[in-house]
């Protein structure tokens, strides 16, 4: 309100020569946001409609049996252990490499930022693949680890190697910028006052430092759980077994099960919403 | 900037550690036998059908408890991830091409194709055509699929058994036809590909590209594969032509003996192929529209398949290896004419 009133405030002062960012014909202004919306609502609001509707279709019980199934279980416990274990080691990783990159000099560091950003540009497919050259029994260490009896591809190390390479960046990409915005004057400081470096990490940089690494954090969560491509090709897809919630809603949808497929997708869809929320949260505490 | 709640960040971060944990705490102990099935795309509906069975068989003869697990994708693609050390118990794939490698890789032994009756082959299928009800483009027969226009969806004879089968049969009716040789062959077959829509990776993908997606005029299509899409999605919307001539398609079976000498399910693993032969074996097969090499049991379910001449891959292609070299190797006759269709 208070923003409409001073606009108009400013457009009828005659002395005001600086013209307002938003002086367009108010039908290109229409046209403007009525396209914005459109699209939104096409390309973002329609498709998550879709899912919703197509999951309660058959209604409550179709919904209830589609997500209660064991196979459907079973995915829904792989997904959390995957991303519990990725998750956390993705925030140690990150933040020990922010804390690298933003706080110190040294030689290589640009590419270090190279491999950090790394599986941001290499298609998950990709990913995977490197994993069954590595891991499989054909791979490098194939032999190796026939021998000593350990499964890595087609088992769950496996799927949490693959989704730790995807979500890598996300908590690192986050502090990065922060973390050198904020400079190093704090914790030169705390240092010079006699705090060790464990201390000064603690007391000094992680408070600073907490949104952002909450915010990487449900990111990197939200696209560990969602990861399809990368966990695709290192699965096996033996269902019950080693099938992720993305990889059963293909199963299921391709099974002709169109009401538990979308009941599943709608898990995700809702972990997108309630991500999206603590993400907004997250920001308004920030700020 | 407001004062570190980090004791909130921890205890949030603690809950859903101790969360997922306790989520992911049943189900990975378990003392019962398991068996890994790794198959192709269409068999889904009819391998969930006859573990069931073999299971109650299982624990009716021994006292023990079987579980199998399955996993189904492209016939090639689920080989190329047993030979890269998925750990299948049995392999039930589309066509002996894709069990011979495992083979050369000495994951079982060059005669596996002998150890079971019938080519280690328990049912067979044929390649039929789907098309949208009432059959608006008038296809009849393999010639009527290489008309200017037309949309073809067929998998990927790279990566997908029933596809190659599909590429062989219309092959072979090309060879077939009066004056017929190996150039028209591959003339008539360029032809077709010209009209393939989309090239998906496996036959349930091809299956729901076509009805789901609506995509092109005719799917070329595994027979069971195209009676179980007519069962699901409705009669009112599909129907099944069956050409003149197909090919007799024989998907095979194997242990993996590397993984089962290994695991020491060699036991239950052979009894598992060997009760596919059964009666009740072959019964929920041709429930699940595969043709049963049981006489009784054929002669039970004659109504519901249609009569076709149906050629085998030895007699016109001299065997799956000689096929899969001249046909679907690098630079072989699917690699000249789809780069030339292209």
């Amino acid at each position: 309100m208070a923003g409409i009133v001073s606009r108009k405030g400013l457009s009828s002062t005659p002395a005001q020569t600086r013209p307002s960012a938003t002086d367009e014909p108010v039908l290109v202004r229409a046209l403007l946001i009525g396209l914005v919306l459109a699209f939104f609502g096409l390309f973002l609001l329609m498709p998550l409609a879709v899912v919703f509707a197509e999951a309660f279709k058959k209604g409550w019980e179709a919904y209830a049996s589609g997500i209660l199934s064991p196979d459907a279980l079973s995915a829904i416990r792989l997904t959390l252990l995957v991303a519990a274990i990725a998750v956390p080691l993705n925030l140690v990783f990150g933040v020990a490499a922010a804390w690298a990159i933003a706080k110190f000099d040294f030689r290589g560091k640009n590419i270090l930022i190279t491999l950090i950003d790394l599986p941001f540009s290499v298609s998950p497919v990709v990913s995977g693949l490197i994993y069954v050259l590595l891991f499989g029994a054909q791979g490098w260490f194939g032999p190796q680890l026939e021998a000593w009896d350990v499964g890595i591809l087609y088992a769950v190390p496996g799927l949490v190697l693959a989704t730790v390479f995807v979500t890598f960046p996300f908590v690192a990409r986050e502090l990065i910028p922060l973390m050198q915005a904020q400079g190093s004057d704090e914790e030169e400081a705390a240092v010079v006052l006699g705090a060790s470096g464990w201390t000064t990490f603690r007391r000094v940089t992680l408070p600073n430092i907490k949104w952002g690494l909450l915010y990487g954090v449900i990111l990197c969560n939200a696209r560990a759980m969602g990861e399809f491509g990368a966990v695709s090709v290192v699965s096996g897809h033996i269902r019950g077994k080693t099938n992720t919630m993305p990889l059963q809603v293909e199963i299921l949808y391709n099974e002709y099960n169109f009401a538990a497929a979308f009941a599943v997708a709608s898990l995700l869809a809702l972990l997108a919403l309630v991500t999206l929320g603590v993400k907004t949260f997250v920001e308004r505490r920030s700020v | 900037m407001t004062r570190l709640p980090l004791h909130t960040v921890r205890q949030l971060a603690l809950s859903l550690v101790l969360g997922a944990a306790l989520a992911a705490g049943p189900g990975i102990v378990r003392a019962e036998t398991t068996l890994l099935n790794v198959s192709y795309d269409p068999t889904r509906e009819f391998y969930q059908d006859y573990n069931a069975a073999f299971a109650k068989y299982w624990k009716a003869k021994t006292q023990e408890t079987v579980s199998i697990n399955q996993s189904h994708g492209g016939s090639g693609k689920q080989a190329r991830s047993v030979i890269d050390g998925l750990a299948a118990d049995v392999v039930t794939l589309a066509l002996a091409y894709d069990v011979t490698a495992l083979a050369e890789k000495k994951l079982i032994p060059e005669n596996w194709q002998q150890r079971l009756p019938q080519n280690a082959a328990p049912y067979t299928s044929t390649i039929v055509f789907l098309v949208r009800k009432g059959n608006p483009k008038q296809i009849r027969d393999w010639g009527d699929l290489v008309k200017p226009g037309l949309g073809i969806v067929t998998p990927n004879p790279k990566t997908s058994g029933g596809a190659r089968w599909n590429y062989l049969a219309a092959w072979a009716y090309a060879l077939k036809q009066p004056g017929g040789s190996d150039d028209k062959a591959k003339d008539f077959v360029g032809q077709l590909f010209r009209n393939v829509k989309v090239l998906d990776s496996g036959a349930r993908g091809a299956t729901t590209t076509f009805t789901e997606r609506g995509i092109g005029d005719v799917l070329l299509a595994w027979e069971n594969e195209a009676f179980l899409a007519v069962k699901e999605l409705g009669p009112e919307k599909f129907e099944i032509v069956t050409p003149s001539l197909s090919i007799l398609a024989e998907p095979p079976v194997s242990v993996v003996d590397k993984t089962v000498d290994k695991r020491g399910t060699r036991p239950v693993a052979e009894t598992y192929l060997n009760y596919l032969y059964s009666p009740e074996g072959q019964e929920i097969a041709a429930k699940h529209y595969y043709r049963p090499r049981d006489e009784k049991v054929a002669a039970k379910y004659a109504k519901q398949f249609a009569k076709v001449n149906l050629i085998t891959i030895d007699e016109v292609f001299g065997g799956w290896d000689k096929a899969q070299k001249t046909h679907f190797a690098d630079g072989g006759t699917f690699d000249q004419i789809y780069g030339a269709a292209k």
